[in-house]
């Protein structure tokens, strides 16, 4: 059976959101990925977090979606980085050459370390 | 803060996702099938085109059929090649509709003398769904993903595509050559023909969204890639291999063919 999803939306600093993932991300995450996404971009949102440790299942809609995402998130000047990818969903990342756009990291606080550190 | 490591389980769709390849290989292919331009490519998704990004629905209500959608599937999957039409032909291995696979495709284009030689990767298959993706050179730069589903005790067929022109000259064809038509055609042609062998008429209902308007500049070397120019400066290396496998009486199935 299919785990619906579940957003949770984190601010960490004024301008940084973590958005936890729970569940699946296929077609039917739609609508909850995309009211999670709007409600971390408000207030002058320049990064967002997508934490992926409680991810169980994600299919090739579910890559369409983060791709929307992302390219949302490119006209808001928007950077996204993503944290607890299991092994198997980096190589899709790698696969689908996602990860050229959205920063990867081991853990929380290695996204938030990159987004808050200056380049 | 939340330092849990992460999570290194497989999930149980693993099996459905291609294999990560860095270049993509072509096996063997029907001798009829013209293979270019895909040997040693990359993968190219909705991120490494160049034109305005579309995310393109079509559906089609199977009214009065009495399957499962994975039957469905399953049906589209064998039967992919012929559903397609004439100036649009898939070619796909032996291996037939699985992940990691390479479908061949050569395709004619309005106003364009000879054919395009291209293909797709699967990169996703299971019983509901497959996607594809395209390579470097490919008109369009990113995923298709036929699907099935039942919505109001109706069967539905979709495809959804999410993807760009690859290059400039692409984006020129697709907005003012009729490019962007053509493709549409394409994909009604198939749902309508997929409905036929099922024994349904009817509408495809189509839905566009431009996802991203924009056009990434950054991404214009593409051209290099271009899989139509490609196969346009390749012909008349085709047409002499012809006329020599034509004196020789040679046949069979067609290896690897470097672009």
């Amino acid at each position: 059976m299919p785990n619906q999803l579940t957003t949770t939306v984190r601010p960490i600093t004024p301008h940084t959101c973590i958005i936890d993932i729970q569940g699946d991300i296929t077609a039917q995450a739609e609508t909850d990925l995309m009211n999670a996404y709007t409600q971390a971009s408000q207030n002058g949102t320049t990064a967002i977090i997508l934490n992926f440790e409680g991810l169980d299942y994600m299919n090739s809609s579910g890559i369409g979606l983060l791709v929307t995402m992302l390219i949302r998130g490119q006209r808001q000047k928007q950077r996204l980085l993503a944290f607890g990818l299991s092994e198997h969903y980096q190589q899709i990342f790698a696969l689908t050459r996602l990860n050229e756009a959205i920063g990867i990291y081991d853990d929380e606080t290695a996204a938030v370390t990159a987004v808050t550190t200056p380049a | 803060m939340n330092d849990k490591p992460p999570d290194t389980h497989t999930p149980d769709n693993a099996a459905s996702w291609a294999k990560p390849v860095d270049t993509l290989t072509v096996g063997d292919t029907p001798a009829e099938a013209i293979n270019l331009n895909v040997q040693g490519k990359r993968v190219s998704g909705p991120l490494q085109g160049f034109g305005q990004l579309w995310q393109k629905t079509y559906r089609f209500r199977l009214r009065g059929v009495q399957t499962t959608s994975a039957e469905l599937v399953r049906l589209w999957k064998e039967k992919l090649p012929e559903l397609m039409p004439p100036n649009s032909r898939f070619y796909p291995s032996i291996t037939g509709v699985k992940p990691g696979e390479v479908i061949i495709i050569n395709a004619t284009m309005p106003g364009v003398p000879g054919a395009i030689s291209t293909g797709v990767m699967i990169l996703y298959a299971d019983d509901e769904a497959f996607t594809v993706m395209t390579p470097e050179g490919h008109p369009e730069s990113g995923f298709n993903t036929f699907s099935a589903y039942e919505a109001d005790g109706v069967l539905v067929a979709q495809i959804q595509s999410l993807a760009r022109a690859n290059d400039p000259i692409y984006e020129f064809g697709f907005r003012f050559m009729g490019g962007s038509k053509e493709q549409e055609k394409i994909w009604h042609h198939v749902l309508a023909q997929l409905g036929a062998q099922l024994g349904v008429s009817g509408a495809v209902e189509m839905e566009k969204v431009c996802v991203d308007p924009r056009l990434q500049w950054s991404r214009a070397k593409n051209v290099w890639h271009n899989a139509l120019i490609r196969s346009t400066l390749h012909m008349p290396v085709r047409l002499a291999r012809r006329v020599v496998i034509g004196k020789t009486g040679s046949s069979g199935t067609q290896g690897v063919d470097s672009p």
